[in-house]
């Protein structure tokens, strides 16, 4: 990073996430970035620049939804991008609005990413059919939960593992996002209770799921010389990374996530980690399913492939634990509207490093955090590191 | 921090439709001239790919999914910006100027020939609560812009045809050009005026084709060509999505994005630094108000530059010599590429017969199209 | 999120209210309809199933024999050499019993959808269809062995479901 330009998170903000929120896609925007701008103690006029990340415009149903949220945003007669990855957008939008910074061309960034996902009618499952190729899959009837089923099968089946061992992050997360205000579906639920739940699709069944929801989050980022006149504790965006495989995801063996790999490496090596697992104090990894979380500490090589059942059923994983894994709640516990769910992980890492994350802030002292999230036809990963 | 450079370009199309080829394959020929063009290989040599789309322009939701193999991106580091490509040369320039990256490309490109039903996805861009309701075809948005353009600036409707006249000839001598033909400015103002005032005519129809352009740091740049074509100067805005509060007069988003860029390329005369432009001109009209925006001419005074012949391909200030969308079809997210393509080609003195002498600084400005006030502007130079 | 921060923005409404009228709301169906040039590989890949066969690219540098079949490689970056056929068996990658259709609603009998590697074609190459006569869904393993069953010829259209379905090679 030498002789590079630092950028640094400022403030951030979050609306409740809920299956149904009344304000509109603009208005949730606006609501965070009102909290953003608050907690940094700036004001719109202070930014010089907006990025949005937002997931399918299928969901709000207006093309090119990026345009539609601008005003809301507080995009108004400034340079404004949107960034789209997938589900991957959430981590994503944050690197956008880093390299704004990072190359000189602005001092500050506002950081939004809005998802309403309620407003697909009969049910925000159906617009997820498009994501398909039309003419290879979507005839065979494509649903999203089962791609997801097809790589949590071999997953199980590549590692020998039973629902049981799987079914553990679904309770922690849950039960961590009991201390999340912002919460969706917090609860104390056991193994049990996932293992009796609903089968969708198997192996997934309804507790190994997060739901659809509402939701807004926004980040203000800043160079070296506005964060450290705006505030005494500035987190740093030490590491970036993205990386997409190929559409074939048929002709892959789905055990195992090589693009969190190469993005996680892309962001290490700028952040200058070399030993994950010792570096890292708290990581927030994409879980919109249960197996997901470990899939996804397996690719963020926080322990060996096959080894993240092992650190869940051990404790690990928990806030008290050695490598302390989705302190928020993730999207098990607080929901998912895509975008907004990934912002939000990258905030809790922001609000954890500043020790500011209340009855969820996890006891270690953590000086580095890694927020990554997972997109696509089983192809995208972005990971950011921060550090204090 | 390193300069940034153009070191290679590709093109395909653009051409009213293009059946023989899937969106894929339109993508992999277009972008393996590209790559030849720069003298890369993009498994080894591309540090960053970017893809400029929409979802409902191409009819999957979360479009890279469908991207990354025809660009030779599998497994690589690839994402998606939802706007036009020069949006994407922006990224790829701010990507560069971190000092992270050396090798970036940029695509974009339009299928609008596989969209069964273009103006009902248009219309689907208007705001639900407020507009959609109203019903009606969505181009009536640029009739009203039109009619209080010419009403607030006194320009004339000849004016505004002769604006067709002129990139429609000009696009029969660019093999990149679908449209091209000779037509008269009675032709234009006879045409049917299907959103009162702006006729038929005055309408840029869609074509299909791809554009990827490699950019390159400074050090990079100057290992792979002696012919590099230097971004000076980029700038960007959005005004608002909303119809009810923006000016219906003056394009703000252009002046705002045309003052970053000067900005940044040092350019305080546009005039007098520029040599020559290629402007947004989905509409006709909207050539000479964003001639206004750019500061070329004093507000309402686009008009007679085009009457007198000052912006033809021989004159004063050529703007829009590859025919602009009038003459080579609306490229849809593309039309900013097929912008800066000619730019690039003029710089590096490979426009054919189009060739203006002694180019030097040339200038690509974009617009989203409707229903948005967003648009960028690039200041291109083939000297440091 | 903040242990500063008190209030956070954001009215919960539920689903029943909006779709009995309670809550004001603007309805809307887009026609989005699209035609997609299906390209030189995949207008072979349909028209060779029409003939009830399944047929792939095949790249001289990496070796791969491909399918679904692409005129370029991704992995080596240049265009595919060649065609060649592959068999309409193969073996299950991975699968899932799903009780939920495309849009969410819920199915009394599960289908099963599964990743085929299929004979002839590379290691990991395989596409994605349904598996049928199927009696008890429990006993699909991974690694089973499957087999195409076809529509008959004159009500081939070219599409991928001219392959009705894949079957287990075992009865179960």
């Amino acid at each position: 990073m030498f002789g590079k330009k630092r950028v640094a998170i400022v403030g951030a903000g979050v609306t409740l996430f809920r299956r149904n929120i009344k304000e509109t896609g603009k208005e949730l925007s606006y609501e965070a970035v009102k909290m953003a701008l608050n907690t940094a103690g700036m004001e719109l006029k202070d930014m010089q620049s907006v990025v949005m990340g937002s997931a399918p415009d299928a969901f709000d149903g207006v093309h090119m939804k990026g345009e539609y949220l601008a005003d809301g945003a507080g995009a108004h007669c400034k340079p404004y991008t949107r960034v789209f990855v997938g589900g991957g957008t959430g981590v994503f939008t944050p690197l956008a609005g880093w390299w704004h910074v990072a190359s000189g061309q602005f001092d500050t960034c506002l950081v939004v990413c809005e998802e309403k996902m309620s407003s697909c009618y009969p049910h925000p499952q159906f617009a997820f059919t498009t994501i398909f190729d039309p003419i290879l899959e979507r005839p065979v009837g494509m649903n999203l939960i089962w791609i997801f089923a097809l790589e949590m099968n071999r997953y199980m089946h590549k590692h020998n593992l039973k629902k049981e061992d799987i079914a553990l992050v679904s309770v922690k997360n849950k039960r961590n996002a009991l201390d999340n205000p912002i919460a969706q579906l917090a609860a104390e639920i056991t193994v049990e209770d996932v293992l009796k739940s609903e089968i969708m699709a198997w192996p997934v069944q309804r507790l190994d799921v997060s739901p659809t929801s509402d939701g807004a989050a926004a980040l203000i980022l800043a160079s070296e010389d506005v964060a450290k006149e705006v505030t005494d504790n500035p987190v740093w965006i030490d590491g970036v990374g993205w990386c997409i495989d190929s559409t074939q995801w048929t002709n892959r063996d789905l055990y195992y996530p090589d693009y969190v790999e190469y993005a996680a490496r892309m962001a290490y090596k700028m952040a200058g980690i070399r030993n994950p697992p010792k570096e890292i104090d708290v990581a927030e990894p994409y879980d919109p399913f249960d197996y997901k979380e470990l899939h996804h500490i397996e690719g963020l090589l926080l322990c060996k492939k096959g080894e993240a059942p092992k650190l869940t059923r051990e404790g690990v994983t928990q806030r008290d634990g050695d490598l302390p894994t989705c302190p928020s709640g993730g999207l098990l516990g607080c929901g998912n509207p895509i975008a907004a769910a990934g912002l939000m992980k990258v905030s809790e890492i922001f609000w954890q490093l500043r020790g500011e994350a209340g009855k969820r802030q996890v006891p270690c002292d953590p000086r580095t955090g890694v927020a990554q999230a997972w997109g696509d036809l089983m192809q995208y990963g972005s990971v950011i590191v921060l550090r204090r | 921090m390193s300069d940034v450079a153009i070191v290679g370009v590709g093109c395909v199309g653009f051409l009213p439709i293009t059946p023989e080829l899937s969106y894929k394959e339109l993508m992999y020929e277009t972008a393996v001239k590209a790559y030849e063009d720069a003298g890369i290989n993009p498994r080894k040599d591309v540090d960053v790919f970017v893809t400029c789309a929409e979802d409902y322009l191409e009819g999957f939701s979360i479009f890279d999914e469908f991207v990354p193999d025809q660009l030779g991106a599998a497994l690589r580091h690839l994402f998606t910006v939802s706007g036009d490509g020069m949006l994407g040369l922006a990224t790829a320039y701010m990507l560069i100027k971190t000092g992270h990256f050396d090798t970036v490309v940029v695509e974009a490109h339009s299928k609008a020939s596989d969209i069964l039903t273009y103006m009902d996805i248009v219309q689907f861009g208007l705001d639900p609560i407020f507009n959609r309701p109203l019903g009606g075809h969505p181009y009536y948005v640029a009739g009203m812009e039109m009619n209080r353009y010419m009403h607030d600036t006194g320009t004339t409707p000849e004016q505004c045809a002769q604006v067709v006249v002129k990139n429609r000839k000009n696009a029969i001598s660019n093999p990149y050009a679908a449209y091209g033909a000779n037509v008269t400015t009675d032709q234009v103002l006879c045409s049917d005026a299907c959103f009162f005032p702006l006729k038929k005519l005055e309408i840029s129809k869609p074509a299909d084709g791809c554009v990827v352009m490699v950019l390159a740091s400074e050090n990079i740049t100057r290992k792979l060509t002696d012919n590099p074509v230097w971004v000076k100067g980029v700038g960007w805005c959005t005004e608002t999505p909303n119809l009810e509060t923006r000016d219906w007069s003056r394009a703000v988003y252009t002046e705002i994005a045309a003052e970053m860029a000067y900005k940044s390329a040092k350019i305080s005369n546009p005039w007098k630094e520029i040599d020559f432009a290629e402007i947004h001109d989905l509409f006709a009209y909207k050539e000479l108000q964003h001639m206004e925006a750019l500061k070329f001419c004093n507000y309402g005074q686009a008009g007679k530059l085009v009457e007198d012949g000052i912006t033809a391909l021989d004159g004063e200030f050529p703007i829009n010599p590859s025919g602009g969308l009038l003459g080579m079809g609306y490229g849809l997210e593309a039309s900013g590429m097929q912008k800066l393509l000619e730019v690039v080609l003029q710089l590096r003195g490979e426009a054919g017969s189009r060739q203006i002498p002694e180019a030097e600084v040339g200038l690509a400005q974009t617009w989203r199209g409707i229903p948005t006030a967003t648009g960028a502007v690039a200041i291109l130079s083939n000297s440091e | 999120m903040s242990a500063k921060i008190k209030h956070f923005p954001g009215e919960e409404v539920e689903t029943k209210d909006i779709r009995e009228g309670k809550i004001p709301t603007e309805k809307f169906r887009p026609k989005a309809k699209f035609a997609w040039s299906a390209g030189v590989a995949i207008s072979k890949f349909l028209d060779e199933l029409k003939n009830g066969k399944i047929i792939a690219t095949t790249c001289k540098k990496c070796g791969r024999i491909m399918v679904p079949p692409r005129i370029y490689c991704e992995k080596c970056y240049k265009p595919t050499d060649g065609w060649a056929y592959v068999k309409d068996t193969g073996v299950i990658n991975t699968f899932s019993v799903s009780f939920l259709a495309a849009d969410a609603s819920r199915l009394k009998e599960p289908i099963i959808v599964a990743i085929i590697n299929l004979e002839g074609a590379s290691e990991g190459m395989g596409i994605v269809h349904r598996i049928e006569e199927v009696k008890d869904w429990k006993k699909v393993k991974i690694g089973m062995k499957v087999k195409a069953v076809w529509k008959p010829p004159k009500e081939r259209t070219g599409a991928i479901t001219d392959i009705k379905y894949f079957k287990t090679m075992e009865e179960i």
